[in-house]
């Protein structure tokens, strides 16, 4: 509430600074079984046309994370602690109208599900024209649906003139999202949040997606949280990687980094369980045994300790996400193991995997 | 994943389609309903599965590989063409004279969410069949369905639980264990680890994987996720528009695809290597 209402609520005077700076982030939410700590720390910087990638299990807090950017989790039983600074603008403390001119005009969101995430009742044109208006009152209907065209076009819509005036219920499942995109893009805003962007659409169309937000991102110099489970997304679009798991990350690094010198077990178990087209198929696929933890009944120190084949006593203390790697500060990981230690047990048959399948 | 020699008699395949045409009509009008065009859903499938081995279905949605598994079935009717079963026509039958053959083909559905009943206890899920087909009932109906249980690696404690207790992983293996109570010799799996977490999948695709072994089961496997499906399948059906537009032996097609439509798919799979993918966009050009 620090802001005086007359002031527009983020003032594009960047002066250095990352675009988009996250500190201590912590989303806890109040439940009838207690109260569950869903976001435990997270921090991360986002420079612009960068693609930050965000990967996890359900319930590792990705998208709760991604949520709380944009004040969609505020309510009356959540606890939002830490910072979330948009050119330098803190944006948690912001009120609930001040936020509304940052969503959309300088924060826009995807999410993961284009049928539930329009409206049935109205065009898919007059959805995108309600978002350009509802932020620019001076933008006359008829400029606006231009600007709709225009939008459908960039994202790779054919026949935009037409299809403006269609139903979502007429559009495939990649022009809906395709759609989402171009609203998402429409204030022309500067971070675009996709969470799981791909998850519901065939690879072919997956495939297109994610080189039309990579051209976006170059084009237009467009940062963007990609969050997904599906590290093979990852590999072909980000440029830097969090790794979430029982809401704290446990990894970060560039992607590089992430694939090929992962130093949390977990992420060698993501890395092991995939199934590869471009080499001999194993004959059985590794796995990560057991579950993702309940977040109300965290187990005590490492998170991931129940899951992990190579637990030992330390790991009952919660590790820092500290700079382990000699030489390599921005490599940060939460796992006791010397860099040493990962190096041996990382390998798995002469692949990255968190042990070898049994049976 | 080679299927033990010893139980694939080739001469006699377990199931045999032919020539297998569903057509979805297209209505039109008010008063009169009046048939307008066709869905051509599966349009001329033929494919046989041999016992113990599995095949793999691929394709986009709406390419007909769900809708062929239904017809297979007979959950649908097919509008022509030949489905045999161990050598015996199953296409039309009567409602009554499929039912002995529901204890012989089953199938797992892909949203373990919306695949189990909310408000019946995982026990009467997993066993209902068992009483329908008057397999067991009472003490015996218990112990089976819990035996079941501790197969699909749940725990015999979770009899009387409800599906909202469970997570997505348990839920499909819940529905796994429905799907192999009557001890059926084929599986129709539509889709059974695309809803599922990464490391989740894994878990799921090697245990029916090791259910195939200790069972002796045969399975076609549904999916969209080629890498999935080269795993667990033996022979890949690649289908696109209602037709199967290429077969063969599963690291054949994956290797060395024909089809141009079977090289789209491949080379749309994101390859999980920054460098790989990176030096595959290059060779292929920078969009995709």
């Amino acid at each position: 509430m620090s802001a005086t209402p007359e002031t527009a609520p983020v003032m594009p005077d960047a002066g250095g600074g990352p675009l988009l700076e996250v500190d201590g982030l912590r989303v806890g939410f109040a439940t009838e079984d207690g109260r569950v700590q869903a976001v435990d720390g997270v921090d991360f910087q986002l420079e612009p046309g960068e693609v930050l990638a965000i990967v996890g299990e359900s319930g590792s807090g990705k998208s709760v994370t991604a949520q709380t950017l944009i004040g969609l989790t505020r309510g009356p039983n959540s606890y939002i602690e830490g910072s979330v600074r948009l050119r330098g603008e803190e944006l948690t403390s912001l009120s609930e109208s001040q936020l509304q001119k940052v969503r959309g005009s300088q924060i826009a969101m995807i999410f993961q599900d284009p049928m539930t995430s329009m409206n049935p009742v109205f065009t898919v044109g007059t959805q995108i024209i309600e978002a350009i208006r509802a932020h620019d009152r001076s933008s006359s209907r008829k400029e606006s649906r231009a600007r709709a065209v225009e939008l459908l076009e960039a994202v790779g819509i054919p026949d935009a003139d037409r299809r403006v005036d269609a139903y979502p219920h007429e559009f495939s499942g990649g022009m809906r999202q395709r759609a989402m995109i171009a609203m998402g893009l429409a204030l022309e805003p500067s971070v675009l949040i996709a969470d799981e962007p791909t998850t519901a659409l065939d690879v072919t169309i997956q495939a297109q997606i994610l080189h039309l937000i990579q051209d976006l991102n170059r084009s237009r110099g467009l940062a963007t949280i990609l969050i997904t489970h599906d590290l093979g997304v990852v590999a072909e679009v980000a440029d830097r990687v969090l790794v979430m798991y029982g809401g704290k990350v446990v990894e970060r690094g560039t992607l590089e980094d992430i694939f090929y010198d992962p130093q949390h077990p977990y992420t060698w178990g993501l890395l092991g369980s995939l199934t590869r087209l471009d080499q001999p198929r194993p004959h059985r696929l590794p796995q990560i045994s057991g579950a993702p933890p309940s977040l109300l009944n965290l187990p005590k120190g490492c998170a991931f300790r129940t899951r992990c084949p190579h637990e030992f006593g330390k790991c009952t203390e919660v590790p820092g996400l500290d700079a382990r790697l000699p030489g390599d500060p921005n490599h940060r990981d939460r796992c006791w193991l010397t860099p040493e230690q990962k190096k041996t047990l990382r390998d798995v048959e002469g692949r990255i995997g968190l042990e070898a399948p049994h049976g | 994943m080679a299927s033990d020699p010893a139980t694939v008699d080739p001469g006699a395949p377990l199931l045999e389609v032919v020539d297998l045409v569903k057509h979805f009509p297209i209505k039109s009008g008010l008063l009169i309903d009046r048939e307008v065009d066709q869905v051509r859903a599966v349009d001329g499938v033929s494919f046989t599965v041999n016992k113990g081995e599995t095949l793999g279905l691929v394709g986009e949605s709406g390419s007909g590989k769900s809708t062929t598994c239904r017809v297979v079935l007979q959950l649908l009717k097919p509008t022509s063409g030949s489905v045999k079963f161990e050598g015996r026509e199953i296409a039309g039958l009567k409602r009554r004279d499929l039912r002995p053959l529901r204890r012989e083909m089953q199938m797992i559905f892909q949203d373990p969410y919306a695949s189990l009943n909310p408000r019946k206890r995982i026990g009467q899920i997993v066993g209902d069949q068992l009483k329908i087909q008057k397999v067991a009932s009472g003490k015996e109906l218990r112990v089976k369905v819990e035996g079941l249980l501790e197969r699909v690696g749940l725990s015999p404690e979770h009899y009387n639980r409800f599906p909202h207790e469970f997570s997505g992983g348990q839920r499909q293996r819940i529905g796994i264990a429905r799907a192999l109570a009557l001890g059926p010799k084929l599986v129709f799996c539509d889709e059974p680890v695309s809803a599922l977490d990464v490391s989740i999948q894994a878990q799921i695709v090697n245990l029916l994987d090791d259910l195939q072994d200790e069972m002796g089961l045969t399975y076609v496997f549904v999916a969209h996720d080629i890498g999935v499906v080269r795993h667990i399948s033996d022979r890949i059906a690649v289908m696109n528009n209602g037709k199967i537009v290429e077969a063969g032996d599963a690291d054949q097609v994956c290797e060395h695809p024909r089809d141009d439509y079977t090289k789209k798919l491949l080379a749309a799979v994101p390859i999980p290597d920054p460098r790989e993918s990176r030096a595959r966009r290059e060779r292929t050009g920078a969009t995709g």
